[in-house]
C-alpha cells in the first residue's frame, strides 16, 4: 500500500471514530445529552483525533526515518510505517471509545489537541529557519573540506571548471553584487523618497488615490518580468544610446542595466516604507515649523526628514537587502562574467547569478564546483539577515520614539 | 525673575518691517526653492509611472504576437503509398511510418499548389519549400492520420503550422532584407509567402495552441506553448493554498489569541519577520537540500515547488491574517466569553468568521506573489525541458512540470530570437493571472469590508 | 490681588489686528460666524469659551495656519497693521514670521536646544554670522526665562527637557524670529501648576514687546494674565471687553452663565 492510501485509511478510521464516539456518548446517557459533560460532537472529535493524530505522526516519522535505516533493515521493511500507523490508529480508536463516558471532559481534550496543533503550526516558522541554516551549513562544511575557505572568501579569481583546477574566489561576485545594489539604491532611494514625500505632504487626496496604487503596481510585478525587461528592452537601449556612442563598450548586459531595472523595482518598496515612516512624524512638529514661517519644503528638509531619518535608514537597509538577494533581474540583465571593474557598462556577475549557475542542470554533489553554491548561499543569507535584523531594530527604535 | 539684561540691544536681527503685500527677495528665493522641491516630487512620481507604462508597453508590444500564429491552408493529399505501405489501415502498423515521411507529403502538396497557382519565383529551391512548414506540422499531421486512419488516400485542407521565419514575416520580425542574410530562410521563401497570402493560403489567426500546447524544442519556436507551465503553476498554487492557508491561519490564531508573552513567542515572531525578508533564492537552496537531496522527492515536481513556495508565502499570509484578527474588536470576544463560550469556541465561532474576508484577501495576495516567483524554482529543476503534461493530482504532483515564470526564463535562454516573443507572451499570460487575482482580492475587500 | 496690580494702561496702545465679519467654514460646517474684533499692540488678549466654541479656530486664522487644512475656508477681512493677511499677494511664510505661534502641546524639534531656537532666524536669514546668531539665541532664551537653565547644555536635544522647559523652549523659538504678535493656543494645558506659573509670568513680560493672544480654557488664567478678554460661544464672539469688566460686570447673560460655571 502506498503512503497515500494508508493515510486515506487512517482518515477513514478517524471518520468512523467520529460517529462511533458521538453515538457512544449519546448511548451512555440514553439520549439525554444534558447529562454529558460536553456536547456529543466533542466526543466524536475526541475519538477522531485520538485515531488520526498519533497514527499520522508515526507514519510521518517512520517514513522520514526509513531511508536512514534502510541500510540495516533492508527493503523488506517498507511495510513497517504503514503497518505501524494502522496499528496505532486502531489502538487510538479503541482507547478513545473506551474512555467515552458522560463524565469524560471531551471538550477540554479536543481543545487541548487543537491548541497543540496551533503551536505545531507556529513552530513551522522556526523549523524553516533551522532548515535553511542546516542545509546551508552542512553543504558549506562539505565544500570547505574540498576547497580552502581562505581561497573562497579572499580569492579574486572565479573560474570554475568541472574538470578540476577551479578558482572559486568570492570577491569578484561580491563586488558585482554590491556595485549593482549600489546603483539600484542610487535610482530607487531618491525617486522613492521624493515620491513618498510628495504623496504624503503635497498631493491632494485625489492625486494620492490614483498615483499610490499605480506605483504599488510596480511592486506586484514579478521579478522575472523586470528581468525580461532588462534583457530585451533596457539592455539594448542603454547599449545603443549611451554605452556605444560614448565608447563604453557594447554589452547589453551590464551593471547599469541590472542596477537601473532593479532600481525601478525597488521604487515602490522604498516609497511605501518611507511613506509610513514620514506619516509617523507627528503633525505637531510640522505645525511648529510652519508657524515659524518656514515653507513646506523647509519643514520637510529640516524638520520632518531629520526626525524620520532613522526610519528612512532602516528602509534603505531593507531595500539594500532586497537588492543583494535579488536574482532574476541580475541573471537576465547583468551577465555572467566575474570581474572587478568600475565601468558600469561592463557585464559583471553576482552571488545570486552564480548560485543559479552552479545549481541549475545536473549536479554532482561531491564536486566543489556545485557545493560552492551553498557557501555562496550561506554568505548571502548571513549578509541579508544582518541587514534585516539591523533594519528591523532601527525601525522599531524609531517607532517607539513617537509612541 | 527676569533675566533679560538691559545692555542687550532690543530686536537684534529684527527684520526690517515691510509691507506684507510685497514679497521680499529672500521670500521670493525661498518660494522658488519650494517650487523646485515640489517639482522634484512630481518628477519622481512621473518617472515611476513612466517606467511602469514603458515596461507594460514593451511587454505587450513584444508579446502580443505570441497569441497570433501563421497557418498554411492548402489541400494536402495523404498518399496511401507513403503513410500506409501495407494498405491495411492498421494504426499500429502505420505508426511505423516516420514523421519525416509526412514532411515529404506536406512538401509535395506545397509544390503542387505552387504549380497549380502558376507561381514563379526565382531561386525557389526544394529546401525552401520543405522548411516552409514547421517541424510540428508534420507531427500534427501524423497524429491526425493515426487517430483517424480513414483519412488515408484523401485530400484534406488542414491548417498547417508555418515555420517560425514565415510567421515572422507577418509579424514584422523578418523582412525581405533580413531574409537575404539569414541562412534559415531566403528571399524566395519571402516572396512565396507573400504570394500565398495574396491567394488566401496563408493566414495569421488567434493561437489557442500557445496557451494549451507544451513547450517545444529549440528549432520549432512556432509550436512552443504554455500548457505544461500553466498546469504546473496551477498544481503548485493548489498545494500552496491547501498548505499555507491552514498553517498560516493556525499560526496567526495562536500568536494573536493564545500565545503567552514568552521567549518562544518572541522567537516565533522574530523568525516570521525575518523569513519575510530572506531572499527567495535561499528558499530554493532549502528546497534542493531538504526536499530533494534529503527527503528524496523528485526533481522538477510541482510538489517540491509547492512546498518551497508554501514556506515562502507563509510569512505574507501570517502577517495579513494577524492584521485581520486584530481588526476584530475585543467587544465581540467579550460578548462570546460572556455567554460562557470557551476561548477556543470564541475564536472559531466568532472571531475567525469575521476575519475571513481579510484572511482571504491576504492569501490571494500571497498566492499572486508565489505565482510570479522564479528563482527558487530554477534550483529545484523546474527549468527542465518538459513536453508531457503531468497527470491528474495527486499523482501529478510528483510528475515533472514547468511553471509560468520559469518557462519565461527558459525561453530567454534559447538561441532563436523567436522565443523572445513567446517569453513576452508568457508574461502577458502571467500578468493576466496576477491581475485577475488582485482584482478578486480588491473585490473581496470591497464586498466584505466592515467598519466597526 | 494681581488683577489690580497689573492694570496696565492699554487704552493708548494702537490697534495691531483688526478683524471684520470673519467667517470660517470647515467643509459645510460654519465654525466662526461674523466675528469682528480689534486686538491691541503690547497687550495680552485672552480668548475664552467652552470647548468647540471656535476660539482656537479663530486664533489659527490670525497666522493662516488654517491654510494647512484643505477643507477650511476663511471669509471677511483680517488686517494686520492695515494690510489684509488673506490678500492674494500675501505670502503666509512672511506673515508667520511676524505672527508667531505656540501650541497646546510642547513640540520641540528633535534637534539640539540651540538649533531649535536658531531654526527660525536661520530660515528667515536674520543673522549675518555665527556671533549674531548666538546673540539672537541667547536673547530669545533669556526672553523665555530659560537661559539660566540650559546655557550649559545648548547642544543637548530639546526633547530631553521637562514639559515646562519644553514649552518655554517653544516660546523662545517663536520669540527668536522677533514677531510682532504671539499667538498661544492653550499653552499651559499640558503643564503642571509650577510650569504653568512660570509660563504665565513669562507672558506678563512678553507683552512689553509683543501683542500676545492667548486661548485658554481656564478662566482663572485669563483673569491672571490678560488685559482684554473675548468670550466665544458656538462660533460667535459674544463679548469683548477689558478683562476686569468681563469678569466683574459681564454684559451678556451667556458670558455671565459661563464665568459662573453654568455653561461650558
Amino acid at each position: 500500500m502506498s503512503p497515500f492510501w494508508i493515510m486515506m485509511t487512517v482518515l477513514a478510521l478517524a471518520v468512523l471514530g467520529y460517529f462511533l464516539g458521538a453515538a457512544r456518548a449519546r448511548g451512555a446517557v440514553g439520549g439525554d445529552i444534558r447529562r454529558l459533560h460536553s456536547r456529543p460532537v466533542y466526543y466524536g472529535w475526541n475519538a477522531a483525533i485520538a485515531t488520526a493524530a498519533p497514527a499520522l505522526l508515526v507514519l510521518l516519522v517512520l517514513m522520514l526515518a526509513l531511508p536512514l535505516l534502510a541500510g540495516e533493515a533492508g527493503p523488506g521493511a517498507s511495510w513497517l510505517p504503514g503497518g505501524a500507523a494502522l496499528l496505532v490508529a486502531a489502538v487510538g480508536l479503541a482507547l478513545a471509545l473506551a474512555r467515552t463516558t458522560p463524565q469524560y471532559r471531551a471538550r477540554a481534550m479536543v481543545e487541548r489537541a487543537i491548541k497543540v496543533a496551533l503551536i505545531g503550526c507556529s513552530l513551522i516558522a522556526i523549523a524553516t529557519t533551522v532548515g535553511i541554516v542546516l542545509s546551508l551549513v552542512f553543504e558549506s562544511i562539505h565544500f570547505f573540506q574540498l576547497y580552502p575557505w581562505q581561497a573562497f572568501f579572499f580569492g579574486t579569481e572565479w573560474t570554475p571548471s568541472f574538470g578540476g583546477g577551479s578558482e572559486l574566489g568570492m570577491l569578484p561576485l561580491l563586488w558585482g553584487t554590491l556595485y549593482i545594489s549600489f546603483i539600484a539604491l542610487l535610482v530607487s532611494v531618491p525617486i522613492g523618497l521624493f515620491a513618498a514625500i510628495y504623496m504624503s505632504e503635497y498631493a491632494t487626496p485625489r492625486v494620492r488615490s490614483v498615483a499610490k496604487p499605480l506605483i504599488e503596481v510596480l511592486a506586484g510585478i514579478p521579478t522575472i518580468v523586470y528581468g525580461l525587461f532588462a534583457l530585451v528592452t533596457v539592455g539594448p537601449l542603454l547599449r545603443d544610446w549611451l554605452a556605444a556612442p560614448l565608447g563604453f563598450g557594447n554589452s547589453g548586459s551590464s551593471v547599469m542595466t541590472a542596477g537601473l531595472v532593479m532600481g525601478i523595482m525597488l521604487i515602490p518598496f522604498v516609497s511605501s516604507l518611507s511613506d509610513d515612516i514620514i506619516n509617523a512624524v507627528p503633525q505637531s512638529l510640522r505645525d511648529g515649523s510652519l508657524a515659524l514661517g518656514s515653507t513646506p519644503s523647509e519643514t520637510i528638509r529640516q524638520v520632518v526628514l531629520p526626525a524620520a531619518l532613522p526610519g528612512i535608514v532602516g528602509a534603505v537597509l531593507l531595500a539594500a537587502s532586497r537588492a543583494i538577494g535579488e536574482t532574476m533581474i541580475v541573471v537576465l540583465g547583468a551577465g555572467a562574467m566575474a570581474r572587478f571593474s568600475l565601468d558600469p557598462f561592463e557585464a559583471m556577475t553576482t552571488i545570486t547569478v552564480k548560485i543559479v549557475g552552479q545549481l541549475t542542470g545536473d549536479n554532482d554533489f561531491s564536486s566543489p564546483e556545485t557545493l560552492v553554491a551553498f557557501a555562496l548561499g550561506l554568505t548571502l543569507f548571513v549578509m541579508t539577515l544582518a541587514l534585516n535584523v539591523l533594519a528591523l531594530y532601527v525601525v522599531r527604535k524609531y517607532r517607539e520614539q513617537y509612541e | 525673575m527676569t533675566d533679560v539684561p538691559s545692555d542687550l540691544p532690543k530686536r537684534v536681527g529684527a527684520p526690517a518691517r515691510k509691507s506684507l503685500l510685497t514679497p521680499d527677495t529672500r521670500t521670493k528665493r525661498r518660494n522658488a526653492a519650494e517650487s523646485r522641491f515640489k517639482v522634484y516630487g512630481i518628477l519622481a512620481i512621473l518617472v515611476a509611472l513612466l517606467a511602469l507604462v514603458f515596461l507594460l508597453f514593451t511587454i505587450i508590444r513584444d508579446g502580443s504576437g505570441a497569441f497570433r500564429q501563421t497557418f498554411i491552408s492548402i489541400p494536402v493529399t495523404i498518399e496511401a503509398s507513403v503513410v500506409d505501405p501495407k494498405g491495411n489501415r492498421d494504426p499500429a502498423e502505420m505508426a511505423g511510418t516516420l514523421t519525416m515521411s509526412y514532411g515529404a507529403l506536406l512538401e509535395q502538396s506545397l509544390t503542387n499548389w505552387v504549380e497549380q497557382n502558376d507561381i514563379r519565383i526565382e531561386g525557389l529551391t526544394e529546401a525552401d519549400l520543405a522548411s516552409f512548414f514547421s517541424a510540428q506540422a508534420r507531427a500534427d499531421l501524423r497524429n491526425r492520420v493515426l487517430a483517424n486512419p480513414e483519412l488515408v488516400g484523401q485530400t484534406v485542407e488542414t491548417p498547417a503550422l508555418a515555420a517560425s521565419r514565415i510567421d515572422g514575416m507577418f509579424k514584422g520580425r523578418v523582412t525581405r532584407e533580413s531574409a537575404a542574410i539569414d541562412n534559415r530562410t531566403s528571399v524566395a521563401q519571402y516572396d512565396l509567402a507573400e504570394a500565398m497570402r495574396d491567394r488566401g493560403a496563408l493566414a495569421t489567426r488567434f493561437n489557442w495552441d500557445f496557451i494549451t500546447r507544451p513547450d517545444a524544442s529549440d528549432n520549432r519556436p512556432e509550436a512552443a506553448g504554455l500548457g505544461v507551465a500553466i498546469l504546473g503553476s496551477a498544481y503548485m498554487m493548489l498545494i500552496v493554498l491547501v498548505l499555507a492557508l491552514p498553517i498560516g491561519v493556525a499560526t496567526s490564531i495562536y500568536l494573536e489569541e493564545f500565545a503567552p508573552k514568552n521567549r518562544l513567542t518572541d522567537l516565533i515572531e522574530i523568525n516570521i519577520s525575518n523569513l519575510a525578508a530572506v531572499p527567495s533564492i535561499v528558499f530554493g537552496i532549502l528546497g534542493l537540500a531538504a526536499f530533494i537531496n534529503f527527503m528524496g522527492l523528485p526533481r522538477s515536481a510541482p510538489i517540491v515547488g509547492g512546498l518551497v513556495l508554501t514556506l515562502m508565502t507563509l510569512p505574507t499570509i501570517i502577517i495579513s491574517t494577524r492584521a485581520a484578527l486584530k481588526a476584530v474588536p475585543p467587544s465581540i470576544r467579550d460578548a462570546a466569553l460572556g455567554v460562557g463560550a470557551s476561548k477556543m469556541q470564541t475564536v472559531f465561532h466568532h472571531v475567525l468568521p469575521l476575519a475571513m474576508p481579510g484572511i482571504l484577501t491576504g492569501t490571494i495576495i500571497g498566492l499572486a506573489q508565489a505565482l510570479g516567483e522564479t528563482a527558487p524554482l530554477l534550483l529545484i529543476g523546474m527549468v527542465a525541458f518538459v513536453t508531457t503534461y503531468p497527470a491528474a493530482p495527486p499523482e501529478g504532483f510528483f510528475d515533472a512540470a514547468s511553471a509560468l515564470p520559469v518557462q519565461v526564463y527558459n525561453w530567454t535562454q534559447r538561441a532563436d530570437s523567436a522565443f523572445f516573443e513567446r517569453a513576452s507572451g508568457a508574461i502577458i499570460v502571467l500578468l493576466a493571472f496576477l491581475f485577475a487575482m488582485n482584482v478578486l482580492a480588491i473585490v473581496l475587500r470591497r464586498r466584505f469590508e466592515r467598519r466597526w | 490681588m494681581r488683577l489690580s496690580e497689573r492694570s496696565v494702561d492699554t487704552q493708548g496702545q494702537p490697534i495691531k489686528f483688526s478683524c471684520r465679519d470673519v467667517q470660517v467654514y470647515y467643509g459645510d460646517k460654519h465654525a466662526i460666524k461674523d466675528v469682528s474684533v480689534e486686538l491691541q499692540d503690547k497687550t495680552v488678549t485672552a480668548f475664552i469659551g467652552p470647548s468647540g466654541c471656535g476660539k482656537s479656530t479663530f486664533l489659527r486664522c490670525l497666522n493662516r495656519m488654517n491654510d494647512t487644512i484643505d477643507i477650511a475656508r476663511v471669509e471677511g477681512a483680517m488686517l494686520l497693521d492695515g494690510e489684509d493677511i488673506y490678500d492674494r499677494r500675501v505670502d503666509p511664510v512672511q506673515l508667520r514670521a511676524r505672527v508667531g505661534m505656540v501650541f497646546q502641546k510642547p513640540n520641540p524639534f528633535p534637534k539640539s536646544i540651540y538649533d531649535n531656537v536658531a531654526y527660525g532666524p536661520r530660515i528667515h536669514g536674520l543673522s549675518r554670522n555665527k556671533a549674531e546668531l548666538d546673540e539672537i539665541v541667547e536673547k530669545a532664551l533669556r526672553g523665555a526665562a530659560l537661559w539660566n537653565e540650559v546655557k550649559d547644555r545648548l547642544g543637548e536635544s530639546g526633547t530631553g527637557l521637562s514639559g515646562g522647559q519644553q514649552q518655554r523652549l517653544c516660546i523662545a523659538r517663536a520669540v527668536a524670529t522677533s514677531p510682532e504678535v504671539l499667538l498661544m493656543d492653550e499653552p499651559c494645558s499640558a503643564l503642571d501648576p509650577i510650569a504653568t506659573a512660570q509660563v504665565e509670568e513669562l507672558i506678563d513680560q512678553l507683552c512689553q514687546d509683543y501683542s500676545v493672544v492667548i486661548v485658554t480654557h481656564s478662566m482663572q488664567q485669563a483673569a491672571r494674565v490678560s488685559q482684554k478678554t473675548a468670550f466665544f460661544h458656538l462660533g460667535n464672539l459674544v463679548e469683548y471687553a477689558d478683562t476686569d469688566d468681563i469678569f466683574t460686570r459681564p454684559r451678556d447673560p451667556r458670558t455671565e452663565s459661563y464665568i459662573s460655571g453654568r455653561i461650558g
